[in-house]
């Protein structure tokens, strides 16, 4: 996917214009459904349950390329075949080379982001391979050719009359307007889809080391379809989502439905080990799975997260909680922050995939209100990895001029007591002058960013706190003053 | 911007018995320099401030963020420099948010303000998630007589100042803002009080901006004094 992020002001401001989708932004139920379920864990298990998540991630990482190499051996023994891809193309590449090699002219998918980091889809239909995404938030956004605008609820932007119009001119249909009439249709036309395709094309929400395992958490259902179903299966995740063992796993499902949709469990889980084909000897299964099962593991970008401040990023097991509970996000949606991964993660992962001049809005766009960080499943402290990025921007002298003058002349003058108070007198006498008769600044002449939409409360006293103080302390503090609120001597009797 | 904060904090320091010094010197955290990637002005403003107030045997502070970054952010600041960061992390153990320092160090049992209204507390989001503010202020509200507590919907939420965020992402922040005057007159409160002043200037600007007039923004600490419930 060809990155966007260099536009996030133009995009933002258009989703800002949408009232229809802010409408459906604040309607997203999952940060309330979450609330529901850790409450009904027990806040302090849950906290717990956070530490071992984290931890669990942490010990992978530490070892990830003896982990990954565990992996493929375990994976090997049971009958898949793991393959790497450094980017995006490659891993593209990779899977037409396994259609071309099988023949494969159909393929029905689960979701899967790395598809959406390789643009796979594009890539397989360039080949005359059909991709079919069987999510039906995902099927929603292929019909509209439009990328997912939010991890687990990729049509959000999308409203249902939208929907309903969609459908009908895709499917060649009467329109509808209930949802379930809309799912039970678009079930009969990917029905068709599921039983005909020869290839399943599923993404992994965990690798098992020591088994050679895929886990994959759905709701539809699709994600075993797409695993079983077709004679060949190709598995595409990154390299990180490698956990040591079948345990290890255990721990973190605890935490991912809770995390993602507020669910205790997803309504599907599958763990899915090796292939039809017999193993050492074994009989044959040839109705349990396909006939051959493939893992692309993909870099893009990964590696340049390990071993630095940025490492803890890759505990990261795409629950979107961050986003759920980002205000930001709420406020101007997935498709603002340009590529796969919007909200608070894409905003760390973004720029160190494509590039931090390529994103220098994504670390930026946030008001570190840390309610990201408090519902991370794994603890990825995201506010300070976006003020990491912050500061290799000023070290790559990435930020406009204008903004670090003002910075710098701000810390010059806090630096300078004396200096400080005379600008912050003045500051308050030229604020004083430009509000109205309530006090309201309407127009701010170097900060009309701020005045476009909202007043600025102007200073409620000529005098500073500052001033007061050094009066009282030559006891001549000044009267109550009903204008500016200043109160009147307070009674001062410190009860030493 | 609005002396009458940092007055009437003194004035309940000073009513829980406790000998206050404003140093005349002081100036700023650091916050805007750390938080836009420039620790350098960000650890020179922090080496100042330490200077400053490491004798004193509490630090109060009548914000939530200048509290969060003086309490959380300065070891890290300091991460690399293990001469200040020793200092930093002494003094940030005796750094409080005034509601915090008030109810749990201060043990403050009457409070001199009166408010005869409702009033909805939104959580700044430095003292809610950096310094766990949350019951403290409701504590205090409920010593201030005539008052009425009414949450608002979403207090928790951020308003959308963020700094120099709402400077660069004027529209966004607006519109954040625009979310919580939504919220706060959905607690239907006279006054909505909070402590910090950035959301403060937020969401007064907003609230007038969008024609509402009555709604008070007050500071908690302007409350518990009842030196703005005009």
């Amino acid at each position: 996917m060809q990155t966007q992020s260099m536009f996030f002001k133009k995009r933002a401001g258009s989703a800002l214009a949408d009232r229809t989708l802010r409408g459906s932004l604040q309607k997203l139920p999952f940060a309330e459904r979450r609330a529901g379920v850790v409450d009904e864990f027990g806040r302090e298990e849950f906290e717990a349950l956070r530490a071992a998540g984290a931890e669990v991630r942490d010990r992978v990482l530490e070892n990830l390329d003896a982990w990954i190499e565990r992996f493929e051996a375990q994976a090997n023994r049971r009958g898949a075949t793991v393959l790497f891809a450094r980017d995006g193309r490659e891993a593209a590449a990779l899977v037409l080379e396994i259609c071309k090699r099988h023949g494969l002219r159909k393929a029905i998918k689960s979701k899967s982001m790395l598809s959406e980091e390789a643009d796979l889809n594009r890539a397989l239909a360039a080949a005359g391979v059909e991709p079919v995404e069987t999510d039906l938030g995902e099927y929603i956004c292929q019909l509209a050719d439009e990328p997912p605008s939010h991890i687990i609820a990729p049509a959000l932007h999308k409203t249902r009359e939208q929907i309903g119009r969609l459908f009908a001119e895709r499917h060649q249909k009467p329109v509808l307007d209930e949802p379930e009439l809309m799912t039970r249709e678009a079930r009969e036309v990917l029905r068709g889809h599921f039983l005909s395709a020869d290839l399943g094309i599923s993404g992994g929400n965990f690798l098992v080391a020591e088994t050679g395992s895929l886990a994959l958490v759905t709701n539809e259902g699709n994600g075993r379809m797409v695993t079983t179903l077709p004679r060949v299966h190709i598995a595409i995740t990154g390299i990180e989502k490698v956990v040591p063992t079948l345990e290890d796993l255990s721990t973190l499902m605890r935490l991912l439905p809770r995390s993602a949709t507020g669910q205790a469990i997803s309504n599907y889980f599958t763990v899915v080990t090796g292939t039809g084909t017999p193993i050492d000897g074994a009989p044959a299964r040839q109705d349990e799975g396909p006939e051959h099962m493939y893992f692309i593991l993909v870099e893009n970008g990964r590696t340049r997260l390990v071993g630095n401040e940025l490492q803890s990023m890759l505990r990261c097991i795409r629950c979107v909680a961050c986003m759920n509970h980002c205000p930001v996000y709420q406020t101007i949606g997935g498709h603002a922050y340009g590529w796969v991964y919007p909200g608070p993660m894409g905003a760390v992962l973004t720029p160190v995939f494509q590039g931090l001049e390529n994103a220098l809005d994504l670390p930026q766009a946030s008001t570190m209100c840390g309610a990201c960080s408090v519902v991370c499943p794994v603890k990825i402290p995201l506010p300070d990895l976006l003020r990491k990025l912050r500061e290799r921007q000023v070290e790559r002298h990435l930020r406009p001029l204008g903004e670090t003058l003002g910075l710098r002349v701000w810390s010059w003058l806090a630096c300078r007591p004396a200096s400080y108070a005379f600008a912050t007198r003045l500051g308050v006498l030229a604020l004083r002058l430009l509000g109205d008769r309530r006090g309201m600044i309407h127009r701010l002449p170097f900060a009309s960013a701020w005045t476009d939409g909202r007043f600025m409360p102007a200073p409620r006293a000529s005098r500073t706190f500052r001033d007061w103080y050094a009066r009282r302390g030559q006891n001549l503090a000044p009267r109550a003053d009903s204008n500016t609120g200043l109160p009147p001597e307070t009674p001062l009797n410190p009860s030493r | 911007m609005r002396p009458s904060i940092g007055i009437a904090a003194l004035q309940l320091l000073e009513l829980s018995g406790c000998e206050v010094k404003v140093p005349a010197e002081q100036t700023c955290c650091g916050q805007p320099g750390w938080n836009s990637g420039e620790s350098n002005s960000a650890s020179a403003l922090a080496r100042k401030l330490i200077d400053e107030f490491e004798n004193c045997e509490y630090l109060v502070v009548p914000s939530g963020s200048c509290a969060g970054m003086i309490r959380v952010h300065y070891a890290a600041l300091f991460a690399e420099q293990p001469f200040w960061r020793a200092r930093a992390e002494a003094l940030a153990a005796r750094t409080y948010e005034l509601t915090d320092f008030l109810v749990n160090v201060a043990r403050l049992k009457s409070v001199p303000g009166r408010f005869d209204g409702v009033v909805a507390y939104h959580d700044s989001c430095a003292g809610l998630r950096e310094l766990g503010v949350k019951r403290q202020p409701r504590a205090l509200l409920e010593l201030v007589p005539g008052l009425r507590m009414s949450e608002m919907p979403d207090c928790e939420v951020c308003c959308g100042f963020g700094g120099t965020f709402s400077l660069k992402y004027g529209d966004i922040s607006a519109a954040m803002a625009e979310t919580k005057c939504h919220n706060i007159r959905a607690a239907h409160a006279d006054a909505v009080v909070l402590g910090d002043l950035g959301c403060m200037l937020n969401i007064e600007g907003r609230l007038r901006k969008e024609g509402d007039a009555r709604t008070q923004v007050l500071h908690i600490a302007e409350v518990l004094t009842g030196t703005r419930n005009g």
